[in-house]
């Protein structure tokens, strides 16, 4: 029998190429590996090899040809016949291959996705009457956090630069080595790639590590491992591989640090596939939330702010508060307008619905608290509810959580608008050092108030 | 003068520093004074088996790049195959994990991972090891505690920090075995990771398979240290330098260095030299080298070949290797045509495992 060899591809794009040089002659004898012909194209010059044993019949394209497409039959091999029918290549595959095959698909609308639990269905929990609250600062909420999921399950262990000894750079993980030791808290070098990698390779091998990064501006060095070793790593095994880990650390613009060290990352984060990104304001969301990524089978990014670290909050006084992911939270409710942000930009947005309501608008608040998977239907139920909406948010406007707002109110909330959504956002700069530049770079409630009043028509 | 302020200064300051200079050094001269491992006739066999299994299954997953049926990028290791083998053959099974880059079929292979599901990944089918979300490069089977599989250069030895640091978490006994080319030798990440294994003592045998091309660039061109293993000196790491054309020179090394690591004694970095045959992947220009460069490393040092003889030496029939090699095309021939017949994965499975939760 004989064995049809075809044009081969020397790459992805490649349609056609060159056959250089036939190196064996019609009547050759070709052993396995043999180097039957030379294939160019403009980019790169490839030996063809035998993986057939036989003799070279009929070639069918002349040496020197030009534009000789993918997939032709070059030339025949003569095989004994022995038993080679498993081995010969099929004469219809480059039909079969999956390019060509999609590629004259009828198209069709993609699947949805199987239903998931409405908004409402999930919420948080009940906190029964009577329950006492102390009022806590965010860190000792975080550090609070920490501690339990390090008690209840012995696979946690956080790891970041002066996280132990030191006892946090910005004090989070304070009494942790005391309580767990250096087994489960561990001081790292300044090598935030390095053990960004460690952190979610332990996290494949079946841990649950909490990488701290000092800032999240250091986790640039890094972002490799988040996005493509932690966010991917489950999709392309088909489900194989788990990676249970939270990076966190402090995020956004601090105080006079200069425009390396004032970012906020919700925005880069957010857009990836694969990740969860959490970003509370207050204690009580701080901890409920910490504690819910620590116990996530998903990577998770865990976006603090060091200004507000120190605020205290009240955090209700129940043994393991745990909060759901993906859920916004209504922190004042209101009738005339919306206005939607996270993070530190929520006290923002607190102060300033405050002089709203001096000033007779009765602004709700909504705090997103998880930027991904982001709750599209908190925000669209309370537009639907008070038909404008001003988005706030400590960061950069192009790209950004408001932009996605804007365009989730566009697409899917339409109907309900009175008014073109108003993005509050900081000024599209590096952010200055100058205490005067840094001012009129970041947001503050009275643009948050100026903006609402313009889509209530108020000025 | 000061000739003789100099020399004591020279002199190492105490035993125990001496000691320690002298570990670095002490796995690469035990492993020369018996390079080779003595395998019993079967374990050769097996050892051969595997090999041309590897051989095989790239030859033909080239063949059907070349029609169309694989796409994307396919890194072949078709020369390499000595190292896998040699190495995951001195492995506990079910204890000890392994990770690697893109060129990740042979460690598979090495695995003793079916044939058709690994084929099946490469031309994208639903009964694809990752149901065909993964293709050549992201490959896994969590089973055999093989971690991939990984595209960014240099990634995996991060991430084997990692699984070796959980192997010591957990007190489990077992090592990680961290695979990276010459090319990835130049990361940062690479020696930030020896930094912190070294530091941690964490069960971790790095392993260098210097095919001697980065992509296109020799390591000459590429690296001022070229020889691998010297490169965890100064992280106190010790290092092997290993004839990577040869299994049993390869399995030695792996005996003297898994017990190293297996007695707590942390890290240890061991170069493989070998050499891939084919391009760096199915697009390469192949101009760096020159043609009679390869054919010299493909007749002299080529690890089946080598091992070949080695087996006819000890009595072998020449008849009962080549039985073999033709049971091997045909299980390869099987897996091919599993491959090209297996549906395309379902349109559902677009949307599933990008999360594991429901939120």
């Amino acid at each position: 029998m004989s064995i049809e060899l075809k044009m081969p591809a020397l790459s992805p794009t490649m349609e056609e190429g060159t056959l250089a040089r036939w190196l064996k002659q019609e009547g050759d004898a070709i052993g396995i590996g043999d180097v039957i012909a030379e294939i160019e194209t403009d980019k790169a010059t490839m030996e063809f090899e035998a993986i057939d044993e036989g003799t070279l019949g009929k070639i069918l394209v002349a040496e020197g040809a030009e534009g000789v497409k993918v997939g032709t039959v070059i030339a025949l091999l003569a095989t004994d016949g022995e038993d080679d029918s498993t081995t010969a290549v099929r004469a219809e595959p480059v039909e079969a291959a999956p390019a060509a095959e999609s590629s004259v698909a009828p198209i069709e609308a993609p699947v949805k996705q199987v239903a998931k639990p409405a908004s409402q269905a999930v919420t948080d929990p009940a906190i029964p009457a009577g329950t006492g609250f102390t009022s806590t600062p965010v860190r000792e909420a975080l550090r609070d956090a920490m501690a339990e999921e390090m008690r209840r399950d012995d696979r946690v262990f956080v790891m970041g630069e002066e996280v132990a000894e030191y006892q946090g750079a910005y004090k989070v993980t304070q009494g942790l080595l005391e309580e767990f030791g250096p087994k489960r808290v561990i001081d790292t070098p300044i090598t935030e790639y390095g053990f960004a990698g460690i952190g979610t390779g332990a996290a494949m091998g079946g841990l649950r590590p909490v990488v701290e990064f000092m800032t999240f501006n250091f986790a640039m060095q890094a972002i490799d491992h988040i996005i493509n070793s932690a966010a991917k790593t489950n999709y392309m095994s088909g489900g194989q591989m788990r990676c249970p880990v939270v990076f966190r650390g402090p995020n956004g613009a601090a105080s006079r640090v200069g425009a390396q060290h004032s970012q906020n990352y919700g925005p880069w984060y957010a857009a990836v596939p694969g990740l969860i990104v959490i970003a509370p304001y207050d204690s009580a969301d701080a901890k409920g939330l910490m504690k819910a990524a620590i116990r996530s089978d998903d990577p998770v990014v865990f976006l603090e702010n060091e200004l507000v670290y120190g605020r205290s909050f009240d955090v209700p006084d129940v043994d393991d508060y745990v909060l759901p992911i993906g859920k916004a939270r209504i922190v004042r409710a209101g009738s005339d307008v919306t206005i939607v942000s996270y993070s530190i930009g929520v006290g923002f947005a607190l102060d300033a619905a405050q002089q709203l309501a001096e000033q007779g608008i009765d602004a709700e608040v909504i705090d997103l608290r998880t930027l991904r998977p982001l709750d599209k239907q908190a925000i669209l139920d309370s537009l639907a509810k008070t038909n404008r909406l001003v988005i706030a948010e400590e960061g950069w406007p192009t790209c950004s959580i408001a932009s996605e707002v804007m365009a989730i109110c566009m697409e899917e909330g339409f109907d309900h608008l009175d008014a073109p959504v108003l993005r509050v956002c900081d000024e599209d700069v590096p952010l200055p050092y100058a205490a005067n530049l840094e001012k009129l770079a970041l947001i503050d409630a009275a643009r948050i108030v100026a903006a609402v009043r313009r889509v209530c028509y108020a000025d | 003068m000061a000739k003789p302020a100099m020399t004591r200064k020279n002199k190492p300051k105490s035993d125990a520093a001496e000691d320690r200079d002298f570990a670095l050094h002490s796995l690469q001269e035990a492993h020369q004074q018996s390079p080779r491992y003595a395998a019993t006739a079967d374990e050769m066999l097996t050892f051969y088996e595997q090999m041309l299994l590897i051989r095989r299954f790239e030859e033909k997953a080239g063949q059907l790049y070349g029609l169309g049926l694989i796409g994307g990028f396919c890194h072949l290791y078709i020369g390499q195959e000595a190292v896998a083998v040699g190495l995951q053959s001195a492995l506990s099974e079910g204890l000890d994990s392994v990770i690697t880059g893109y060129r990740d079929h042979g460690h598979m292979l090495a695995y003793g991972i079916d044939p058709d599901v690994i084929m099946a990944e490469l031309t994208g089918r639903q009964a694809g090891i990752s149901h065909g979300k993964g293709g050549s490069m992201h490959m896994f089977s969590t089973q055999h505690k093989f971690y991939g599989g990984h595209g960014i250069v240099g990634a995996q030895v991060a991430l084997g920090g990692g699984l070796a640091l959980a192997h010591k978490y957990r007190e489990d006994g077992g090592l990680c075995l961290a695979y990276f080319g010459d090319g990835a030798a130049n990361q940062g990440q690479v020696y930030e990771t020896f930094n912190m294994a070294s530091l941690w003592q964490l069960p971790i045998v790095f392993v260098v398979e210097n095919n001697q091309y980065a992509m296109g660039t020799a390591v000459r061109r590429s690296s001022a240290e070229t020889e691998f293993y010297r490169r965890g000196t100064a992280f106190r790491i010790p290092g092997m330098k290993v004839n990577g054309m040869d299994v049993l020179e390869v399995r030695g090394a792996a005996e003297v260095a898994f017990k190293h690591v297996r007695e707590g004694n942390g890290p240890v970095l061991i170069e493989c030299s070998t050499y891939r045959y084919r391009g760096h992947s199915m697009s390469d220009p192949a101009k760096y080298r020159t043609r009679e460069e390869v054919q010299d490393v493909r007749e002299h040092k080529d690890p089946i070949e080598g091992l070949k003889k080695v087996l006819i030496e000890q009595g072998r029939a020449e008849d009962d290797l080549k039985a073999i090699d033709k049971a091997i095309r045909a299980r390869v021939a099987q897996a091919a045509d599993f491959a090209e017949n297996s549906p395309q994965p379902d349109r559902q499975e677009l949307y599933t495992d990008v999360l594991v939760g429901e939120y």
